[in-house]
């Protein structure tokens, strides 16, 4: 295993200065993620026009995977329609589970992520905030845990 | 054989070293440096050797045979009861009940000992500092009686004073119960004097001796705790097993918490009569490879001497607090004049789990998290810490290596 695989200076960047972070208010909807296993808490709150994420922010406290998988994931599916959002999800989710498989062209920056599959403890930090973000769509108020 | 001090009482951490044979193998292609003993300690050859000739040679039920291995198997069993006695000095093997560990210890009194006896409005005592098992037991209990649970503060040391501790006792206090050590500081709490004014009071004291019995001495005579409880998987010994020691004249009052074998004298549909002391709390058979190995870790720990390993270990908390206060960025949490060899930190601008990642890419194993203690978290508004525990077999090296660790996590990070 090799930590530059899992600290990849877009990591490391994005949990330095994490892009849109802070909260809006109003919003459309909003979620808490919660993993207790690490104490890491994630708000997401998100505006939505009709099928689009017209906007979106989060906040919260947690270790480098998780803030900079938040915030890639917010700058990912800003403007983007729920399928593509989904699509997006289902492509993150099978390239953090599944060791072999291949890294889509399609997930840009996200692809720096794909590192965290060598280190499984470490994969609800990185999928906490696309479970808050799916609650937050689907209009949860539950928070949800990846525990 | 086990490495003993030798005769010019020079402790020889080298060969206690060598007496874990985990201890010689590699992580990520680096030399293991475990430092998360008080999670759970290691074994020593002699443990792993006792309950492999249990296994191989004796193991049949207990107090159920009249054939030779049932025999044998009682005898090792009940030989395991009385160096558990004998350890924490308590008054007699009768009060000594085998349990899957400190966590069931503290639920039976819960069960078997408080919630027949509590009533609404009745107060349970904790501390702030301690474990879950500690805390969720007496809230299931106040679930089921109307009873309120209270916890006395601990100070940004993460010390619990005495005059707190009375400030807290009224006159519906009816259980104080506390760590000895704490698993998350490592602050050794006043449980002499906890106890004392306890009782004063009248109340009852169960005591969790889960970190404490690895470290130090402990005479349960001199305590006069009513209640205390261990595993022994962090003295050395195996998973799932563990005592309760209870003040005999309390067992006898208290009815049995699991129903089942072992634990009855007669039963017919009508009327069952319950097992003396301490069979009646042992329901079903009981890990008895798990006693065998308990006793062979009390046999370790007496062969290198606990007042040897309290010397040793205190020696490596002064260096290590010493070297690690001088890492940048870093802060301990916990800060009391007594504590065990337990060091809690955190780091500036590096997150308790990543460091947990990047030390365990160097070989290095320790606790991150919450501790299983939320309450002493959310005190020192910390979402978790790194923890730094050390044993018997503990050296100076492994400090270093902890040291150069660190230096690497903020190298990544930088």
């Amino acid at each position: 295993m090799d930590l530059k695989d899992l600290y990849r200076d877009v990591i490391l960047d994005h949990n330095k200065s994490p892009r849109l972070f802070g909260r809006l208010d109003p919003a459309d909807s909003s979620a808490d993620g919660h993993n207790p296993l690490c104490g890491d808490r994630l708000h997401v709150t998100v505006k939505l026009e009709g099928d689009r994420v017209s906007d979106l922010r989060f906040d919260g406290k947690g270790c480098a995977i998780s803030v900079a998988s938040a915030s890639l994931m917010c700058e990912a599916v800003k403007g983007k329609r729920r399928a593509e959002i989904a699509h997006l999800f289902n492509e993150i989710h099978d390239v953090l589970t599944h060791h072999d498989a291949p890294v889509p062209d399609d997930l840009g920056k996200l692809a720096a992520l794909s590192g965290v599959r060598e280190f499984p403890v470490r994969v609800k930090c990185a999928s906490l905030c696309w479970h808050t973000l799916n609650a937050a769509l689907d209009r949860s108020s539950e928070p949800v845990q990846t525990e | 054989m086990n490495a003993k001090p030798d005769i010019a009482g020079v402790y020889d951490v080298q060969r206690v070293w060598r007496d874990f044979p985990i201890l010689a193998r590699q992580v990520h292609g680096k030399p293991l440096v475990f430092l998360d003993s008080a999670a759970s300690s290691q074994r020593p050859e002699s443990v792993i050797a006792a309950v492999d000739e249990y296994e191989r040679m004796h193991h049949a039920n207990v107090h159920r045979g009249v054939h030779q291995l049932s025999q044998e198997a009682t005898a090792l069993f009940e030989r395991a009861r009385e160096r558990v006695r004998d350890f924490v000095n308590a008054a007699s093997s009768r009060g000594v009940i085998f349990t899957r560990g400190t966590t069931e210890s503290i639920n039976l009194v819960a069960q078997a000992y408080a919630r027949p006896r509590l009533q609404r409005g009745d107060e349970i005592l904790l501390t702030g500092l301690e474990h879950h098992a500690n805390i969720v037991p007496w809230q299931l209990v106040a679930g089921q009686t109307g009873a309120i649970v209270k916890a006395v503060p601990i100070d940004r040391r993460g010390v619990i004073d005495v005059a707190d501790v009375a400030s807290h006792m009224n006159e519906r206090t009816r259980i104080v119960a506390c760590a000895q050590v704490s698993n998350a500081l490592g602050t050794v709490l006043p449980v002499r004097e906890i106890t004392r004014l306890a009782h004063a009071r009248g109340a009852v004291v169960l005591i969790d001796g889960a970190q404490a019995v690895p470290h130090q001495r402990v005479d349960l005579k001199a305590l006069d705790c009513d209640f205390y409880a261990f595993s022994a998987h962090k003295m050395y010994g195996p998973t799932g097993i563990g005592a309760l020691i209870g003040r005999e004249s309390l067992l006898e009052a208290m009815p049995p918490w699991q129903g089942g074998g072992d634990m009855i004298l007669t039963v017919s549909f009508e009327k069952t009569t319950f097992n003396e002391l301490p069979f009646k709390f042992e329901a079903g058979t009981p890990n008895i490879s798990g006693a065998v190995g308990m006793a062979a870790a009390i046999d370790y720990i007496d062969s290198l001497g606990i007042d040897n390993i309290h010397a040793h270990e205190q020696r490596l908390l002064a260096i290590a607090t010493r070297k690690l206060e001088a890492v940048p960025g870093l802060t301990i949490i916990g800060t009391a004049p007594d504590k065990a060899a337990v060091i809690s930190f955190t780091i500036d601008g590096i997150h308790p789990h990543d460091l947990g990642t990047i030390l365990d890419s160097e070989g290095v194993a320790v606790r991150t998290g919450h501790h299983c203690a939320m309450p002493v978290m959310e005190f020192f508004n910390v979402p978790a810490t790194a923890r730094a525990s050390f044993a018997c077999y503990s050296r100076e090296s492994d400090i270093d290596a902890l040291v150069t660790a660190l230096a690497r996590a903020r190298e990544v990070f930088t």
